[in-house]
């Protein structure tokens, strides 16, 4: 087998675990969200104990990386793209330590819990989408693409600061529903920090590509 | 003194007969400093370096044009002393080609030809260069051995302890590790750092990670031309030309 030939093998392997992990922190956002608005902590537990699978994909895609760095030197591009992924699998880790936050919340959250929620359910849907851009523009080196989620995180800050001052009106409101309104304002923020993770991942994209990161300029 | 040993090299062309080895080549070499010259075989490194210390006189149907400066110095000016051109501008050759005489004598080879005939003082270059060079632990029993029964390696090491003892200001070496062990290499890699202090070192390898390791610019030759040269950083983390690009991540032919 060639040397690139070699290269371009392991590299696949990277690229096709970097998917799996992305998919499986897609579900657990999906779920920890439904687990919400469905107040079903059966659904919530199951979030928290799957994250340890997430948490062992980016161990081992990190060790995928360091093999390839230490056996292979890849230079130039082939460099930055296992750089790229060695950056990206720590934010993808920490999307899904929120996933499990959100999770964990919802376990603690009391029996009147999520229904009627709009907007959280709206934003999760923004950052899973994000989070899948941010991977597919790794794997296909689409830098238009990896560059467009800046601007989607502007929806995604905007919906935060719709659903800050609408728990800040119901605070106001009832009194009572104060501990449920500051639940549901951790887990708009989670899920706003999940959107910034993905801007870090689209960052690694571009440098992958281009060679030069967008907050080093 | 303040003679400054740094190259530079302005519209150079050089021909073998009809073969075009070199095409204008412009670069500037810096002193205190290591450049690694890399690229496919046959791209003209080492014709590049021969020509820096007029090696290529020697070859009957070499035709040079251009300027090659060192310092102020044009090294191919009339009158140009080459015995002394050589003397600052040391190199080391792709194979090992100690002279067929003894180690001490080869390494005493340069310092005597300068004139030092004081047996102490040679003791002192012959001992100081072989440990440099890395290799005075093996060779210190066998001084008087003919070179020619030193192993591959060892006859390296042995011709950069050589090119050393004439204490050059300028040192070329072309794929000096490619026959070395991985320890011997490492030696051989921490001189040069050593040496980047006082010297212009220029080095050919075709090992990427030797010359990402210890040079601080890197031009990268193919057929004739130099396509880029820059830092080494910006050379193997971010090249501009597509061709680098493919070379260094082997997607060459
Ligand atoms: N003395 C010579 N006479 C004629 N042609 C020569 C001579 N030396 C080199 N050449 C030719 O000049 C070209 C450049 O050769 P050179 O030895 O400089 O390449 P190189 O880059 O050092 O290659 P390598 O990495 O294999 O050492 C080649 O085509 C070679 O055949
Ligand atoms: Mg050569």
């Amino acid at each position: 087998m060639s040397i690139r030939v070699r290269y371009e093998k392991e590299l696949r392997g990277v690229f096709d675990n970097l998917v799996l992990m992305c998919r499986y922190i897609e579900v657990a956002i999906e779920k920890s969200i439904k687990a919400l608005t469905d107040l079903d902590y059966e659904l919530a537990r199951e979030v928290c104990e799957e994250d340890q699978l997430i948490d062992k994909m980016e161990r081992d895609i990190e060790q995928s990386c360091l093999k390839i760095l230490v056996m292979e030197h890849p230079l130039a591009s082939d460099f930055r793209e296992v750089s790229a992924a060695l950056k990206m699998i720590t934010d993808l880790e920490r999307i899904g330590d929120q996933a499990h936050d959100i999770a964990e919340i919802t376990t603690k959250l009391g029996e009147d819990g999520g229904s009627k929620l709009v907007n959280i359910p709206r934003m999760a849907a923004i950052v899973v989408q994000m989070v899948k851009d941010g991977v597919q523009a790794y794997i296909n080196r689409d830098l238009v693409l990896a560059r467009s989620l800046e601007k989607t995180d502007d929806k995604v800050d905007d919906l935060f600061r719709v659903i800050r001052s609408d728990l800040t009106a119901l605070i106001r409101r009832d009194p009572d529903s104060a501990e449920r309104a500051i639940m549901l304002m951790m887990v708009a923020k989670y899920l706003e920090r999940i959107g910034d993770h993905a801007i870090n991942i689209g960052e690694w994209v571009e440098y992958a590509i281009t060679g030069s990161h967008p907050k080093k300029e | 003194m303040d003679e400054r040993f740094n190259i530079t090299v302005r519209g150079c062309d050089l021909y073998y007969g009809d073969l075009h080895a070199l095409k204008n080549i412009n670069i500037d070499i810096e002193e205190h400093a290591v450049t690694a010259l890399i690229g496919p075989s046959g791209c003209g490194k080492s014709t590049f370096i021969r020509m820096l210390n007029r090696m290529n006189d020697l070859v009957d149907d070499c035709r040079i044009t251009g300027e090659i400066k060192i310092g102020e110095q044009d090294i191919y000016a009339k009158g140009t002393d080459v015995t002394m051109l050589r003397k600052n501008v040391g190199m080391v050759f792709q194979k090992p080609n100690p002279f067929p005489m003894s180690v001490y004598d080869n390494v005493a080879f340069a310092p005597r030809t300068f004139g030092i005939r004081r047996k102490r003082e040679l003791d002192g270059i012959v001992e100081h260069s072989l440990r440099r060079a890395g290799l005075w632990d093996e060779a210190r029993d066998r001084l008087r051995k003919n070179a020619l029964d030193l192993s591959g390696g060892q006859q390296q090491r042995l011709c950069i302890a050589r090119a050393l003892a004439a204490d050059p200001k300028i040192l070329l070496m072309d794929e000096p590790t490619s026959a070395l062990d991985p320890i011997s290499t490492g030696i051989i890699e921490e001189l040069i750092d050593e040496l980047e202090l006082d010297y212009t070192i220029v080095i050919v390898t075709h090992n990427m990670q030797q010359a990402a390791r210890i040079s601080h610019k890197t031009a990268f030759f193919l057929l004739g031309e130099i396509v880029e040269y820059g830092r080494t950083e910006d050379i193997f983390t971010n090249p501009k030309d597509k061709r680098t690009e493919n070379y260094i991540t082997g997607r060459f032919g």
